[in-house]
């Protein structure tokens, strides 16, 4: 059955907009592990469908790790031929390139961005084609570099700042905090800071506590930036362009296992709006709102909830600051319950405060209190069992949702 | 000099009248760095200063009446009240601030200097030989970002130079007492760059020297870093009693007061008359008075100005609930909308 929908290239799947009959869409459900798929349409927040790829048929497993480690099955590949197919980190420099020429005050600046081209090879070659100034290799001084950047921003020039990992920006907090989000309010509208700050983030596989940091937490409350957080190689590009093109300052938060995965994205150029969330699957009974790496336990979840019977609405957030409302709120009006799965801590997370907000705003169309599912409080731990105890694993989404939806 | 040492000293008095509140950091004493350095500027070039702004401000171009203006928290100050004291901008006269933390416009001037390599290097700008003035106290001398900046600008050779305003004093904390080795333009060599020491006391010799570190920049040699040994009148803030210092030592540095000082070789070197100076600071003293009146006329910030300028593209308040974009909503622009 699964086969008749293999072919869907972007002219079918527009076709099936209409439709939320649940039966054809367990079949259309997104794959949750390395997304191989077109999908042109997932942006809007109106609820069209993307369109499908080959349902995985894996029983249900413990997550240990996000990446896609190979091209899948050639089944799945007779989908239609535009586009091109590249991996997450790949789709981040053609969306960084693509700006560069297109802007000549587009600069990037950071720890071994040059000549080793990124230590996530997200830069690699732009040192040979750009140069030494415009690719930056900086020593390792967070703090000065990225109030570096904001000088450069301040005077002119659009800097791209790389954190080699995002958890080595608790260095530049001072910066980050204080001017990058601050002076164009306190110097009183004049001067404006378009940066864009990057990085990986998030729990790696076995990396050690200070290196599986999720800053998104700490750098929520500061006014005056905007964060996002990119999960497949379509967003990740169309994020990227759009953070650069932003005047505000833009956090943009990668993902250390998203960076392999792979995907078919247009030829066309495409940009992305920073501030609007993405539809992954429309459903009726329950909305999933999740971000970044945690999308992929959710999906691998909703495989299983499917089977069991259930229809879960997934959001991807995307914009983690500020929360998209409208797309967020029409889903609520629609499911009525909400869970929400993140990869920060219980404490102070992106999930305690859309919990907040979600409370505050749509409080009337709640049937049940919203379950947010977050990691532990607790520093990550190097063993790999312990590892995965302290992040979400698909079988508690699961059972949250049963639980929610009784 | 002679405006900043009026204005400060009409700063104090109208604090303790109650016009202006929180933290307010006199430059009484330290007129001549900011003349010597930022008189040789082109409108083009940057400043970067600390909480101490405001004389640098009036130096770099900035009216007086916009810097009361901003003192007395109305809404035709240089940053539309916003800013305060400590927080003094003009993109007009590219004065990147006014910073409270101290160090942390170190990075933003180097970022500036950058700026205008770029401009040369990358954008093929040829004549752009834009420099920076980073200003900075002794007690930011042991903090981590001015070593980060030293390395990154000589490493560049951007073209910032690094001015070390040594009042000797950080609030209280004696410069002897916090350094290892307190001769900081001896710091410039270990990272590659010139290091001068010049009395701040002394305009004409702080302009000697910044002539040549400004030219070197300027013709790309890369940055310097030029210690001023000078000294504040006053306390560290109105709300400083200033009771460790030492009155020998203030009495010291009262004598070597560097307007009195020009004075003196002006009219000594037959460069003016005392009528002259007299007629000259007659004129300062109308300007602080204009200033002042016309900050006390200025209107209050109106409520709609809240949400201003948080964002340069407003529409990072992100889509309300309704699918419209917060910033269009009719009460975000009264102020009173909730984000």
């Amino acid at each position: 059955m699964a086969a008749t929908f293999q072919g869907l290239g972007a002219a079918t799947a527009l076709s099936l907009s209409g439709s939320f009959d649940s039966k054809r869409l367990h079949l259309l459900s997104r794959r949750s592990l390395s997304g191989r798929k077109t999908n042109f349409l997932v942006v809007r927040s109106d609820g069209r469908i993307v369109s499908s790829s080959m349902p995985a048929r894996r029983s249900q497993q413990f997550i240990a790790n996000a990446v896609a480690t190979k091209a899948d099955q050639a089944a799945a590949s007779t989908a239609s031929k535009s586009g091109h197919e590249l991996l997450l980190f790949e789709a981040l420099r053609e969306g960084l390139e693509e700006e560069m020429d297109r802007d000549p005050t587009v600069c990037v600046m950071g720890e071994d961005v040059g000549h080793y081209g990124g230590s996530y090879k997200v830069t690699k070659d732009l040192a040979n084609k750009y140069g030494d100034l415009r690719v930056l290799d900086t020593p390792i001084a967070e703090n000065s570099f990225t109030g570096m950047g904001i000088g450069a921003a301040m005077t002119g020039l659009r800097p791209v700042v790389e954190g080699m990992n995002m958890g080595f920006l608790l260095l530049a907090f001072n910066q980050i905090s204080n001017n990058c989000g601050m002076l164009h309010y306190t110097s009183g509208g004049q001067f404006k800071i378009p940066i864009v700050i990057r990085g990986p983030g998030g729990v790696g596989r076995q990396l050690g506590a200070e290196h599986s940091q999720r800053l998104e937490s700490y750098f929520q409350s500061i006014p005056g930036i905007q964060m996002v957080a990119c999960s497949t190689p379509y967003n990740a590009k169309g994020l990227m362009k759009a953070a650069i093109r932003s005047e505000n300052p833009v956090i943009l938060f990668e993902h250390v296992l998203l960076y392999n995965l792979k995907e078919r994205i247009p030829d066309e150029e495409y940009v992305l709006n920073l501030e609007e969330a993405e539809m992954v699957r429309p459903g009726e009974h329950v909305t999933i709102l999740t971000y970044s790496r945690m999308r992929y336990h959710v999906m691998q979840a909703a495989k299983t909830l499917v089977n069991k019977g259930y229809d879960p609405e997934v959001i991807d957030i995307r914009s983690l600051k500020p929360f998209d409302l409208h797309t967020i709120g029409n889903s609520v009006k629609k499911t009525h319950r909400v869970l929400i799965v993140e990869e920060c801590m219980r404490t102070g997370g992106i999930g305690a405060s859309l919990t907040a907000a979600i409370t505050e705003n749509f409080h009337d169309y709640l049937d049940a209190p919203i379950v947010c599912l977050s990691s532990q409080d607790v520093p990550t731990p190097y063993a790999g069992t312990l590892e995965n105890w302290t992040v979400v694993q698909p079988a508690q989404i699961v059972t949250a949702v049963e639980q929610l939806c009784q | 000099m002679v405006l900043g040492r009026a204005f400060e000293d009409m700063c104090a008095q109208m604090y303790y009248r109650g016009k202006m509140f929180g933290f307010v950091h006199l430059y009484n004493g330290q007129e001549a760095v900011s003349t010597g350095f930022i008189k040789l500027l082109k409108k083009e070039d940057s400043a970067v200063s600390t909480y101490r702004d405001h004389v640098h401000a009036l130096s770099k171009g900035v009216p007086a009446r916009e810097v009361m203006s901003e003192l007395f928290g109305k809404t035709t100050g240089c940053c539309r009240g916003q800013g305060g004291s400590m927080h003094m901008f003009s993109k007009e006269h590219n004065l990147l601030g006014g910073f409270a933390f101290i160090g942390e416009g170190i990075p933003v001037a180097t970022g500036a200097a950058f700026s205008s390599k770029y401009r040369r290097e990358v954008l093929g700008e040829a004549d752009c030989d834009h420099v920076t003035l980073a200003f900075f106290g002794d007690g930011t001398c042991n903090n981590g970002q001015f070593y980060e900046c030293l390395n990154l600008a000589a490493l560049w050779k951007l073209p910032i130079i690094f001015v070390v305003e040594n009042n000797l004093w950080a609030i209280g904390m004696s410069h002897m007492r916090a350094t290892s080795d307190p001769q900081i333009w001896k710091k410039g060599p270990a990272f590659g760059m010139p290091g001068v020491h010049v009395d701040g006391m002394d305009v004409l010799k702080v302009r000697e020297v910044a002539k040549e570190a400004i030219e070197r920049a300027r013709r790309g040699e890369g940055p310097t870093l030029v210690e001023c040994e000078t000294y504040r009148f006053r306390g560290h803030s109105l709300a400083d009693p200033d009771e460790l210092r030492d009155p020998a030592e203030k009495a010291h540095y009262a004598a070597r007061d560097p307007i009195t000082a020009l004075k003196k070789y002006m009219i000594e070197n037959n460069l003016a008359k005392e009528a002259e100076l007299k007629t000259i600071e007659k004129k300062i003293d109308e300007v602080v008075e204009d200033a002042v009146e016309f900050a006390d006329e200025s209107p209050q910030p109106p409520r709609s100005q809240l949400l201003d300028n948080v964002f340069a593209d407003p529409k990072g308040f992100g889509i309300g609930p309704d699918g419209r974009y917060r910033c269009e909503d009719p009460k975000f622009t009264e102020g009173t909308a909730h984000v």
